[in-house]
């Protein structure tokens, strides 16, 4: 079909975009990751990721996202659930609360949680009041931490907004069938938020997998993540365009394969009529 | 009909935000009857029919099932079942499953499961529909559906809020007959809200008609419609020329200037009252002849008969008739006794007048008939 001027001088200023930052970075990141310093096809870069720890990396990686995401989710769930409860008054309140560490910065919040965990951290100094001491700072459990208050908004919003949404009649359908208010929630409520649940891991799951700087600041660097390990081969003393990309690239395919996974089970058109969690 | 008390109603009050829904209802529904509760938007008979449910909860007055007041059981306990106005069947759920939701909710076992869902879709016309989505059926059969997941229950009661309101004419014919069929054969007592007077007068067995939270009038559809309670419920139901008159005496009424013999009897000497008289109930007779004499101001060809208005001493008259006859000219008109029904003068009387906003009524009706109703 020929477009108009008027569509295409509205659709333009997306394709440019797409072309400039999404396009063309994916196809410098392609070019480097399978060419030498000086230019030349090959294979290394990727088959050097098979050496050295980077695997051990790359799980510690997944692993951390993964216990995020899930401790994320078992949070935001319910939050999400009481929140529909409320008057709309209080919902607007609570998701306002809920928002707000969302626009400071989050270089301040991990050094506030910074603070907060270190071995003479508020925590600690409270703690030390009654004879106790409980070393945080520098654990993957700090980077949880920090990783879960970051990401939590972006696990309770999609949840949040999809099961607002579930019409109210159906509950009551439920109710007049005769489910009690947990056969409401385990047959209505939850399968019907199942969306809202998958498109709240991707949102979370995807930047805690590479995430960086929180590894950094309240892990230590006692190890290392794929995030800071890609980030020091394009800003470090080693730097290195072409390894540094590979990795980008590989990590990009995991995240492809765990969000195909994934949506393979919040498949809409699932005829089975039964839901698959 | 048994005469056996199911649901009773007693000074049921509700108010929202201040603004009073329900007028202290009193109402009993019959074991085995099909009651529907008939009103325009906004009467009330919707939150009447939640309070049955277990939806809404009363301000004051009492609700009974069976011999027992159930005010303070939860909707998931009490022995009624809903099908809802749009349907609200689950979306995540086949048909089948639909179906079957209630039946797993209280563990019934898989064999029994599989054998009701089966004579459940049979009764409603859906065999084969089983591993259908919801979302890919058409109106009438997720109405049906719908119907199904409900009776499944075998429910006391069936309530049915406005189940045909989104399906057009010739669907809703049919699901009338289905409806009234599965109810024959069922046993069970429904209790349908409706603002359709046709859809109410076919189907009931009794029609309780509701306005601005208040119920007007109890009774048989041939009651309600040949001696209704007042001009409200005179005019709701069918087409009625509402006349204002003054009964002379027994058996005579004056209206329009003369007075008629009539069949009615037992009101004050002189005490004013509304006449009802039904257009299918005037004859069209030479001018010389009639009781009456007017001119036909419109003429209006409906298909099985012609609506006519005829000014009368500027009052505007309806008649319905299948014989033709020409605007402007001039007509008699012949009334007989019976076809006059008077009635005590009430609130709504002065509501009603002749036929002179006839056009305009008739496209607030055609407006009202697509609205939902909002309670």
């Amino acid at each position: 079909m020929k477009r108009s001027l008027a569509q295409r001088s509205v659709i333009a200023p997306h394709v440019v975009w797409s072309v400039l930052f999404i396009i063309a970075p994916l196809l410098f990141m392609l070019f480097y990751a399978f060419t030498g310093p000086d230019g030349s096809f090959t294979f290394e870069n990727v088959s050097r990721l098979f050496t050295g720890n980077y695997v051990l990396i790359f799980v510690n990686s997944l692993c951390l996202a993964l216990i995020a995401t899930v401790i994320c989710l078992i949070i935001a769930y319910p939050l999400a659930y009481v929140f529909t409860k409320l008057t709309p008054k209080w919902q607007k309140i609570c998701m306002l609360l809920l928002m707000i560490p969302l626009w400071m910065n989050f270089l301040i919040t991990t050094y506030s949680w910074m603070t907060i965990l270190e071995d003479t951290g508020i925590i600690n100094t409270i703690l030390g009041k009654i004879g106790l001491s409980v070393h945080m700072i520098n654990t993957p459990g700090a980077v949880v931490v920090g990783m879960v208050f970051c990401y939590l908004p972006y696990m309770v919003l999609p949840i949040y907004s999809v099961m607002s949404g579930i019409d109210h009649k159906l509950i009551e359908a439920s109710q007049d069938l005769g489910a009690s208010s947990r056969q409401v929630l385990t047959k209505v409520v939850l399968p019907l938020s199942v969306p809202g649940v998958i498109s709240g891991i991707t949102m979370v799951f995807v930047p805690q997998v590479s995430t960086f700087y929180i590894s950094q600041k309240l892990g230590g660097g006692t190890f290392q993540l794929i995030g800071d390990t890609i980030e020091s081969y394009f800003t470090g003393v080693s730097v290195n365009y072409h390894f540094g990309a590979a990795l980008s690239l590989i990590l990009m395919v995991l995240i492809i394969i765990s969000m195909g996974v994934m949506n393979h089970f919040a498949d809409p058109e699932d005829v089975t009529g039964r839901p698959m969690l | 009909m048994e005469n056996r008390k199911l649901i009773e109603l007693k000074g049921i009050c509700k108010s929202y935000d201040g603004e009073q829904v329900l007028k202290n209802i009193d109402l009993t529904v019959y074991d085995n009857e099909f009651m529907t509760l008939l009103g325009p938007s906004g009467c009330g008979k919707t939150t009447t029919l939640r309070m049955i449910g277990g939806f809404e909860a009363p301000d004051s007055g009492e609700v009974w099932f069976d011999g027992k007041m159930i005010n303070e059981v939860p909707a998931y306990k009490r022995q009624v079942n809903t099908v809802f106005q749009r349907y609200a069947l689950f979306p995540h759920l086949n048909v089948y499953e639909n179906v079957a939701f209630g039946l797993r909710i209280n563990k019934t076992p898989e064999e029994e499961v599989s054998r009701r869902v089966k004579e459940m879709l049979q009764l409603v016309n859906l065999a084969g529909f089983e591993k259908r989505h919801v979302t890919t059926l058409s109106g009438g059969q997720q109405q049906r559906v719908a119907i199904a997941r409900a009776l499944i229950m075998k429910p006391r009661v069936l309530l049915l809020d406005e189940p045909l309101g989104a399906l057009d004419l010739k669907l809703r014919k049919d699901m009338q007959n289905e409806l009234k069929n599965i109810q024959k054969r069922t046993g069970i007592t429904f209790i349908y809200v409706t603002h359709d007077q046709e859809e109410a007068l076919s189907m009931s067995d009794t029609v309780v008609v509701m306005n601005a939270g208040q119920i007007l009038q109890v009774g048989r559809p041939i009651d309600i419609y040949n001696e209704p309670a007042n001009a409200f419920v005179a005019d709701f139901i069918g087409e009625s020329n509402i006349v204002d008159g003054i009964m002379k005496e027994d058996y005579v009424v004056n209206l329009a200037g003369r007075d008629f013999p009539c069949v009615d009897k037992g009101f004050e000497k002189g005490q004013p009252v509304d006449v009802v008289i039904r257009p299918e109930d005037i004859d069209i007779v030479p001018a010389e002849k009639g009781m009456l004499t007017g001119k036909v101001t419109q003429v209006t060809f409906m298909g099985v008969h012609y609506e006519v208005i005829v000014d009368i001493n500027d009052f505007l008259w309806m008649i319905q008739t299948t014989d033709f006859v020409s605007e402007g000219s001039e007509i008699g008109i012949y009334i007989e006794p019976d076809a006059f029904h008077v009635m005590p003068k009430s609130e709504w009387s002065e509501i009603f007048g002749d036929y002179s906003s006839y056009s305009m009524e008739h496209d607030l009706l055609s407006e009202n008939t697509g609205e939902e109703e909002e309670e």
